[in-house]
């Protein structure tokens, strides 16, 4: 049985990140861990297999930096702003380096996440018959019920080796609160063989919240405080989306050149999320 | 107003507007409802606030009877939760609401559709591994295609999006027509009806094929029938959409302002 150590982010990556890992860095839009994404970058982690339902800008970012070998996702946009240009290169044009592709619908992605989650070798679900994903997606295959004889699609369980998700609080023990929309977070740190944590802060003792859901300690590796960590996504309770910036990453992904300056000025050449933070602050790019 | 002169909506409304205005009024009261950002957001919550005041909002990343406010930009807004009677995680979403057949109508958009209302989100050109455009892909559409009881399409016509072959069929209309939708297994009806910026499209009743059954003021059907990649067929008694009211258009309008001041 595990139990989290509270440590900082730059030794959680480095000790529970390895390159070629399976990694799965969740959060439905709330809660995106942006802080150990950019870590992942500026210790230059190679040949990782990217898991996530919706890659969005950190996606964008590891995969321009040629983090990325791989990527197993069901959308991949900037949330109501477009494409995700670096995303978009890697596949279209093999840039800077060719990105396999695993892709999947939201309902299979989240449904491997709960055999996974289960220990079960697959999941099972009515979607996929009639369209071109199974033609383009080796996990995906027909499978019949032994009950009733329907034929249904199975998808094989995700254990990815490390799950990275934000949330709002931990205590001292190294238990995790989150609340608000709290999308696949728990299915991906309980299908994954480690687990990382980013939290806005560590307190004394939770306050019960609407809908919200605790992470015991044993099913986390190494919690670490890093406020606003999730930004430009958001921690319910703690600060809003700032939508300002998901539109203002457009034209910076956009452009080769423009992003491989932003990657540098902004991740490689700040020594850890508190440092880019201020950066980007004292710039006027932050916006809550 | 002049009654005598010839009708420009564009001096009164938006083709978006009248979208939105459109596919709101195919959402009665008491419905369960699962809704996408954009056009579909729009229209889901101007029915809720007109005269569906019982429609339950659901969006994708969890938010069960959302009553937003101001209208989302992404599908996990902290605002869709604010107000919501329930917030579940997303596999209860896909499992327990979609795929149970506890949602009555879904919201659907593409990148192309064909004469059959079948969807493309996925890729634009023959070579899935290096195409022409890669798009953000299926997502939630697929689930909500094979087991939402109806469907709304809302996509902007045009001879590029309206196509004689998908590139890619991400989610399943109503497959090659007749009753192969049904011979797939899934439980749902599939597109009801298509809602574009120049008029309503819904499926013959036994060929399946997408008709043209009324066009937004304004619209000929020469502009209906140039901006379809195949020849459309039309209804015998092709009807004109019933223009905006006030009261759509207030409320619509005062969303959007609400939104904006929020926004910035």
């Amino acid at each position: 049985m595990k139990s989290a150590g509270i440590t900082t982010l730059t030794e959680a990556v480095g000790e529970l990140v390895k390159n070629g890992d399976e990694v799965a860095l969740e959060g439905f839009t709330h809660l995106i861990p942006t802080a150990a994404a950019h870590e992942i970058i500026r210790q230059r982690k190679r040949d990782l297999t990217l898991v996530r339902m919706t890659p969005d800008l950190i996606y964008d970012q590891m995969i321009g930096s040629g983090c990325a070998r791989k990527l197993v996702f069901s959308w991949g946009g900037n949330p109501g702003v477009g494409s995700l240009h670096r995303f978009r290169e890697a596949v279209e044009k093999d840039y800077p380096h060719a990105l396999e592709i695993e892709e999947h619908s939201h309902a299979g992605m989240a449904n491997r996440y709960v055999a996974g989650a289960s220990g079960l070798p697959f999941a099972v679900l009515r979607g996929y018959v009639g369209t071109d994903l199974p033609k383009v997606t080796r996990t995906i295959a027909p499978v019949t019920c032994p009950f009733t004889g329907e034929r249904l699609m199975a998808v094989p369980a995700l254990n990815p080796d490390v799950a990275i998700v934000h949330a709002q609080q931990a205590d001292a023990s190294g238990n995790v609160h989150l609340w608000g929309i709290t999308g696949i977070q728990k299915e991906a740190v309980m299908s994954a063989k480690r687990a990382i944590v980013t939290v806005e802060e560590v307190v004394e003792s939770f306050e019960p919240r609407p809908f919200g859901i605790v992470l015991p300690s044993v099913v986390v590796d190494a919690v670490c405080e890093v406020p606003k960590g999730a930004h430009p996504s958001y921690a319910h309770g703690y600060y809003n989306r700032d939508n300002a910036f998901y539109e203002a990453w457009d034209p910076v992904g956009r452009d080769r050149q423009r992003f491989s300056s932003w990657m540098q000025r902004y991740v490689h050449s700040t020594k850890d999320y508190a440092e880019y933070l201020d950066l980007i602050a004292s710039e006027g790019q932050v916006r809550t | 107003m002049n009654r005598d002169r010839s009708y420009t909506p564009e001096d009164e409304y938006t083709p978006d507007e009248m979208m939105a205005v459109a596919a709101s009024r195919e959402i009665s009261d008491g419905v369960v409802c699962f809704v996408g950002i954009g056009l579909p957001s729009e229209a889901a919550n101007l029915a809720r606030l007109t005269h569906a005041p019982g429609a339950t909002l659901i969006y994708e990343s969890g938010t069960v009877g959302a009553k937003p406010a101001v209208l989302p930009l992404s599908i996990g807004d902290g605002e869709l939760a604010e107000h919501a009677d329930s917030v579940v995680s997303v596999p209860e979403i896909f499992n327990y609401w979609l795929q149970a057949g506890r949602v009555d109508v879904g919201f659907l958009g593409a990148a192309q559709i064909d004469r059959y209302a079948n969807l493309n989100s996925t890729v634009i050109g023959d070579d899935y591994g290096h195409p022409k455009v890669r798009l953000p892909g299926a997502g939630g559409a697929p689930e909500i295609a094979a087991s939402a009881h109806e469907v709304i399409v809302m996509l902007r016509q045009s001879p590029r999006s309206f196509v004689g072959q998908l590139g890619f069929v991400t989610s399943v209309g109503h497959a090659a027509g007749g009753d192969s939708r049904q011979k797939l297994g899934y439980p749902g009806g599939g597109p009801g009806v298509v809602i574009t910026d120049r008029g309503v499209l819904r499926p013959d009743p036994d060929t399946k094929e997408l008709t043209l059954v009324a066009l937004h003021p304004g619209v000929t059907l020469d502009k209906a029938k140039e901006a379809t990649g195949w020849n459309l067929a039309v209804a015998d008694d092709l009807q004109r959409t019933r223009p905006p009211t006030e009261t759509e258009l207030s409320v619509l309008r005062d969303l959007r302002r609400r939104t904006g001041a929020r926004n910035g």
